[in-house]
């Protein structure tokens, strides 16, 4: 199995005036190709910034990180925005799509910056709506939209380049448990065709539809468990650090 | 290419959503914009309409004729040099007569200022010109009643006149002028004709308010004829001017005597030293007039750039957005770059639009037509403006932290 992430003792310090705040202890951390992993933890323990530096929002204080080989510890803004754009699908808690685009343009937005042309945007952006089943409703704007097609339309628009890792942050976090559900079985979808899937969740039949969990605390590594008994699953366990 | 043409079109729509989402912002903001646009527009066009109402006096003076004088038109001469030139006489002007031969008239030319009465009018201050028979056509103008001195009478010096308009309608409100006598100064002229009304020449001094005298008759009665007079040299042709005028310089250095390396001390001027004088003065007019629009395109363009900042801020969380989906640092610059140039564009064409009629008004007064290029000016510059003060709430938008911008409610 090839390894997609590779994290070597990552710290994340934050300075807020005189203080320093740790995020970030030391984390050290392999995830491969196909896995679909929850990271859960307290609130403050520090997984929003480990997704951060993970979909290069944000780079480590010190520690190495290798996105498919290529450290990406060491790159200038420009670099990680090509990467964010190609390697990197990333969904919010808050959706964060442009409220003045309509469901198609939104999704082709990561395109435009691809530099794709207009007909091979116009393509690649239906098919992603069409995986999350919202085509009929491509030219609606996201306030006429309920939540949980909006985080469709933000997982299509995460998923319209083909990127290696799909990063969400507490997706369900605005949803009503059933439509949580929903996007919870859209994800498991997207793993089955093989996509490799990390999200953060406080809620434990949240994490359970992921086959491995890690468990952060005051910017460690606290646990790191592999979740096979819900379903059979394709991938072998590998190793974890 | 293609990438940077797709982002230049993502931006134009985003720009355009911005401005219609904000419309009243809009409009107040390109409300400086427009004021400079109209105050450049009407500027340029009055400084258009100035420079051919100027073009139109120096044409009817025309500019075939050379002025052979001591003093050089235009600045920048040394005043004692030229103070100290021996005076041009008429033996010059007699000197250039005989040799020339790329002319088509010469004429001397002196003046003073004498009262001129015809029994109990009198005039005061009109210029007599001392003159030959061949004024009428080396000066372009035209005899409107009677007729102008012979070649005979102006050689005799017989005391004979021709009166400009002005001095006409002043001395014979009512009577025809023609055979009356008239004393110039102290001495009785018949007079033989009026010239046609020529008005001011830019404002300066009236030519119709004149004597035109044979010259050897002026130089018995007011002047003499050691004293320094000017020479009018009509070319054979406008496209000969050159010629003539290297010609007669020949011969006015021979007749001065000049060695090979000695300067001219003489000058011979051309409308087109007036010309360039003109476009000198026009060009400190020009600059007052865009330095005084030039600042009121800066406020507008503050003003623009004020609201681009709170354009940024206010977008935050959409440069995140756009941020962490992969834009690059020059797409948000140009996206931002764009929009504060769209504005401009937008008060820059709404201020042509105000300049339009406006510029109609100034023709009443100064016949023009707002001139394309001012147009195409008044545009670029409102663009330029745009990018100039867009720049650096774009700077500062496109150096914003992903992370920090996403968090931004
Ligand atoms: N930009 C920042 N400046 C200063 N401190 C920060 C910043 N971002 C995060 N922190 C701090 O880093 C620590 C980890 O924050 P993080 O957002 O990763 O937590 P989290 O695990 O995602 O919490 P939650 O479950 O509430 O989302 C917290 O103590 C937080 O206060
Ligand atoms: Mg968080």
């Amino acid at each position: 199995m090839s390894v997609v992430i590779r994290f070597r003792d990552i710290t994340k310090m934050y300075q807020m005036g005189m203080e320093e705040v740790h995020a970030l202890r030391g984390v050290t951390l392999e995830i491969s190709r196909n896995e679909y992993v929850a990271i859960m933890g307290p609130s403050g323990s520090g997984k929003s910034t480990m997704m951060n530096i993970i979909g290069c929002l944000d780079t480590p204080t010190s520690g190495l990180y290798e996105l498919n080989g290529v450290n990406v510890s060491e790159m200038n803004d420009n670099q990680l925005a090509r990467i964010r754009n190609k390697e990197i699908g990333f969904v919010f808690q808050t959706f964060n799509l442009l409220a003045r685009s309509d469901v198609l343009h939104n999704v082709e937005l990561p395109l435009i910056y691809g530099g794709y042309n207009s007909a091979e945007r116009k393509k690649h952006a239906m098919e992603a709506i069409e995986k999350v089943g919202l085509t009929d409703r491509s030219h609606h704007k996201p306030n006429e939209l309920s939540g949980g097609q909006r985080q469709r339309v933000a997982i299509a628009r995460a998923l319209v380049t083909g990127p290696s890792i799909l990063l969400a942050d507490e997706p369900t976090g605005n949803l009503d448990s059933k439509t949580g559900a929903e996007i919870m079985d859209l994800f498991d979808l997207l793993h089955e065709q093989g996509n490799t899937i990390i999200l953060v969740t406080h809620e434990e039949d949240i994490a359970a539809h992921a086959h491995r969990r890690v468990r952060i605390r005051d910017g460690h590594i606290e646990s790191d468990e592999l979740v096979t008994e819900r379903r059979i699953v394709s991938h072998t366990p590998m190793t974890t650090a | 290419m293609r990438i940077y043409l797709d982002e230049t079109k993502e931006g134009l729509l985003i720009a355009f959503a911005a401005i219609r989402a904000n419309k009243m912002r809009s409009v107040l903001t390109t409300l400086g914009i427009v004021i400079g646009i109209v105050s450049v527009t009407l500027m340029g066009t009055a400084i258009e309409g100035l420079s051919r109402a100027f073009n139109k006096s120096i044409a009817a003076v025309g500019a075939d004729v050379l002025y052979v004088q001591k003093w050089p038109w235009g600045g920048g001469h040394d005043w004692w040099e030229i103070r100290n030139r021996p005076d041009l006489t008429i033996r010059h002007a007699k000197a250039l007569e005989r040799n020339a031969e790329i002319v088509r008239s010469i004429s001397p030319i002196t003046g003073t200022a004498r009262n001129v009465t015809y029994q109990s009018k009198v005039i005061e201050n009109v210029i007599v010109v001392g003159t030959d028979a061949d004024f009428l056509e080396t000066s372009n103008v035209n005899v409107w009643l009677g007729r102008f001195m012979t070649a005979l009478e102006a050689e005799g010096g017989r005391p004979v006149c021709v009166l400009g308009s002005e001095v006409a309608e002043g001395l014979f409100p009512v009577e025809n002028p023609i055979g009356k006598t008239v004393k110039v100064g102290n001495y009785p002229y018949r007079v033989l004709g009026v010239l046609e009304k020529q008005g001011n020449f830019l404002g300066m001094q009236s030519l119709d308010n004149r004597v035109y005298v044979p010259i050897n008759r002026f130089f018995k009665e007011f002047q003499s004829f050691r004293r320094g007079i000017e020479i009018w040299v009509k070319s054979s042709s406008l496209e000969q001017v050159e010629e003539t005028k290297e010609e007669i310089r020949g011969i006015m250095r021979k007749a001065r005597r000049l060695e090979p390396k000695e300067k001219d001390d003489f000058a011979i001027n051309q409308q087109e030293i007036l010309v360039q004088t003109f476009n000198q003065i026009g060009g400190v007019i020009a600059a007052v007039g865009l330095f005084i629009t030039g600042l009121s395109l800066f406020v507008g363009g503050i003003g623009i750039m004020n609201i681009m900042f709170v354009s940024v801020t206010e977008r935050t969380k959409e440069i995140g957005i756009r941020k962490a989906i992969g834009a690059p640092k020059r797409s948000i610059l140009l996206q931002f770059l764009l929009e504060s140039a769209v504005i401009c564009l937008i008060g820059g064409i709404i201020g042509l639009i105000i300049a339009f009629p406006l510029s109609l008004i100034i023709d009443q007064v100064l016949p023009t037509a707002m001139p394309l290029s001012v147009v195409g000016i008044a545009l670029v510059i409102s663009v330029l403006v745009g990018v100039v003060s867009g720049f650096l709430p774009a700077y500062r938008a496109s150096r914003l932290d992903p992370v920090d911008a996403l968090r931004y409610e």
